[in-house]
């Protein structure tokens, strides 16, 4: 099996899925000649031709939009946003028509498309290069929205969003891009989207965690493992639909829940984990549920980029915290 | 001169000076011989400093920085053209703009090292920050304009965007409000040939760039980018028609970018190194330079005093921009709002006391 980055499993799901059904395609800024600025597509356009790779102007509306109509035809889009942080002008398309086509044409019609962008902080990249509002798209009815944190996953999963009958936003947690390998066989099965993953099991505290936040919390879990804590880690995969059957049976069985993530804090999907726990799990709590979240601010410049994302440290911080309550 | 000799939709061109440097006497603008100097001198700052940039990336000292080299005479010639009270939009590769308008060059070196204070422009300078989402900033200026309309000033606006902006919603946005209001407003399209790596052909179907003003009822015209007089009459025709209050103009200007289109970027998976050996001579400084030796107003030894006057001042600024404190974890929430709201006040307060637990 070979060993693969995010990257190259991410390019490697793509091709087996081109090669698998002559209804995807692939579009976007970049995708083609140039194989998307971080190289995600690169190989496609030479192995599948430009009709099917498709460089597009420089417009994320056009590009969400002419997506929506292709996969109106059944056909299967595959739509690169550059960056997170430039989805904002095709939002309106996702908002008002994306999730909304299945429910409007009574089923007639669906929209079976992926939207992949790379997000999230700690690659010294100019303003905009670096958001993370999954909130807003989780608030979104209508649409899925996929974070894969390890190459294996990234494949798995993204097979079965392109595979999906539904659209999905697949983000992609370009800090760790390039740093993690992990084997990924040829031909892996699709993983099924909606379901979390148990990174770590630990009798103490759940960490619930997505993208590159996970690894932070492999990070503070040895270190807090070191102390004697327990650390149970849970990586979403799917952040809508919510696996709340696992949230909910790990922190029934740690009786602590933190969450993690990089979004700004409120109404960030911490808030929507945090109530789902009070919901299911309240009486098996043994303090109240924490959040290490990004804060309320724009994302800073890469000189003040430290400031803001959550680490290792400030989870094990947190934990501490919970531990002593 | 007038624009509408240039249609863009019978190909016509604007351009003052041929590749060799010579002037179409009946273009020439009655420039004296100290402002044709100082566009050589500003370009020739822009390309040090550009080069410097480039340098300091390499270096590790500086970000993600996107080169101008290629694109000098239309950032120069179109702001030599305005009074100082017009306002500049730019986009996020007007750095030649930026110095000819005065923007401190340790901000400039600053903003790029990834430090907010590199975005605080004295707001006498009527220079916008950097936009980095393409396109979206061409409404400020047609807002801007608007406005100034409103309140019955002079003054006009001009906007610097690429040539892949012009694909953007935002772009048509922007001329739709701007037509119908006739607002005091220059639309200033830099083709540099590339986006990224989507060629300009790949961009727009349309032949020219500029014919896009006619669907919005505004005229376009299409102008030897590479030419600083070309852009300086241009912007000077564009801005009469704006204070006389006949509206917005749209420019393209066709230049080529040299560099890479951000030090992240590697053109030679999109583009041949013979293209871009066939631009290189091309370039704004190398004719410009043959024009002013043509007057007698060029030496190697004038160069090398302004080059050795430009270089002592680059060195300084990337002292003053390298001695700049660190930001302080505060400036995250302190520019949020007038008035630090309760829900911040909390969160600095906690990123505070965490940083001295560290
Ligand atoms: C809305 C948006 N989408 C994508 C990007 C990524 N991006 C940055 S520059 C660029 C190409 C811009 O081309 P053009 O407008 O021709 O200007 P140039 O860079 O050539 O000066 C792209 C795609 C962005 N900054 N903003």
């Amino acid at each position: 099996m070979p060993s693969l980055n995010l990257v190259e499993a991410i390019n490697l799901a793509l091709r087996e899925e081109l090669a698998r059904d002559p209804d995807v395609l692939l579009l976007g800024e970049d995708v083609g000649l140039e194989g998307g600025v971080f190289r995600v597509t690169e190989g496609l356009q030479q192995a599948f031709g430009a009709g099917r790779i498709i460089d597009t102007p420089l417009a994320e509306s056009g590009i969400v939009g002419v997506a929506l109509g292709l996969a109106l035809l059944g056909l299967r889009p595959v739509a690169e946003i550059q960056f997170m942080g430039f989805l904002p002008p095709a939002l309106d398309q996702i908002i008002s028509h994306v999730g909304r086509y299945r429910h409007r044409s009574r089923g007639v019609y669906s929209a079976p498309l992926v939207i992949r962008l790379p997000y999230g902080g700690g690659i010294h990249a100019p303003e905009h290069h670096s958001e993370s509002i999954e909130a807003m798209l989780v608030h979104t009815p209508g649409i899925k929205v996929v974070v894969p944190s390890s190459p294996a996953d990234a494949c798995g999963l993204l097979k079965s969003a392109i595979r999906d009958p539904d659209p999905v936003l697949f983000l992609e947690p370009k800090r760790i891009y390039r740093a993690v390998r992990e084997e990924v066989a040829e031909g892996m099965e699709p993983i099924p989207l909606g379901r979390a993953r148990q990174v770590r099991s630990g009798r103490d505290l759940t960490v619930i965690a997505w993208g590159a936040m996970v690894r932070e919390a492999q990070k503070a879990a040895e270190t807090l493992a070191a102390e004697g804590v327990e650390t149970e880690i849970i990586d979403l995969r799917t952040l809508s639909p919510l696996d709340t059957g696992a949230i909910l049976a790990s922190v029934r069985r740690t009786g602590r829940c933190l969450v993690v993530h990089e979004a700004a804090r409120t109404a960030g999907l911490g808030a929507e984990i945090s109530a789902l726990v009070m919901e299911g799990a309240l009486l098996q709590l043994k303090s109240p549920v924490a959040r290490i979240t990004g804060f309320d601010t724009v994302m800073p410049l890469p000189r003040g980029e430290h400031f803001y994302l959550p680490d290792a440290g400030r989870i094990v911080r947190a934990a501490r915290e919970i531990m002593s309550f | 001169m007038e624009l509408a000799d240039y249609d863009p939709l019978q190909g016509k061109r604007l351009q003052v000076l041929d590749p060799e440097g010579n002037a179409d006497p009946a273009l020439l603008p009655a420039l004296d011989e100290e402002v044709l100097c100082l566009i050589f001198r500003r370009m020739l700052a822009a390309r040090l400093v550009d080069r410097t940039c480039l340098t300091l990336q390499r270096e590790g000292r500086m970000g993600t920085y996107p080169p101008v080299e290629g694109q000098e005479a239309c950032q120069v010639g179109s702001v030599l053209a305005l009074s100082e009270t017009d306002w500049i939009v730019p986009s996020f590769r007007e750095l030649a703009a930026a110095l000819v308008r005065g923007v401190p060059l340790e901000r400039i070196f600053l903003y790029w090292m990834g430090h907010e204070e590199g975005s605080r422009i004295p707001k006498s300078l009527r220079f916008l920050p950097v936009a980095i989402p393409v396109g979206t900033h061409i409404l400020h200026a047609t807002g801007l304009a608007m406005g100034i309309s409103y309140r019955r000033e002079k003054d006009a606006v001009l906007c610097f965007f690429g040539d892949g902006a012009t694909s953007e919603g935002d772009f048509h946005e922007a001329l739709t409000f701007a037509g119908v209001s006739k607002a005091p407003a220059i639309f200033f399209c830099q083709n540099n040939a590339w986006a990224i790596s989507v060629p300009r052909k790949a961009q727009c179907a349309a032949t020219a760039l500029a014919a896009k003003g006619v669907g919005y009822g505004i005229p376009g015209v299409q102008i030897d980018g590479n030419d600083p007089l070309a852009a300086y009459l241009a912007t000077e025709a564009a801005l009469r028609r704006a204070r006389a209050g006949e509206g917005p103009t749209l420019i393209e200007a066709i230049t080529y970018r040299l560099g890479p289109h951000t030090t992240s970027d590697d053109p030679g998976r999109y583009r041949s190194a013979e293209e871009v050996e066939r631009m290189r001579p091309l370039e704004p400084l190398v004719r410009y330079r043959l024009f002013l030796q043509g007057r007698g107003l060029w030496s190697e030894a004038w160069e090398a005093e302004i080059t050795a006057d430009i270089e002592k001042w680059i060195a300084e600024s990337i002292q003053k921009a390298e001695a700049f404190p660190d930001p302080a974890p505060e400036d995250i929430f302190d520019y949020m709002f007038a008035e630090l709201p309760p829900h911040l006040a909390r969160q600095k307060a906690s990123l505070l006391s965490s940083l001295q637990e560290e």
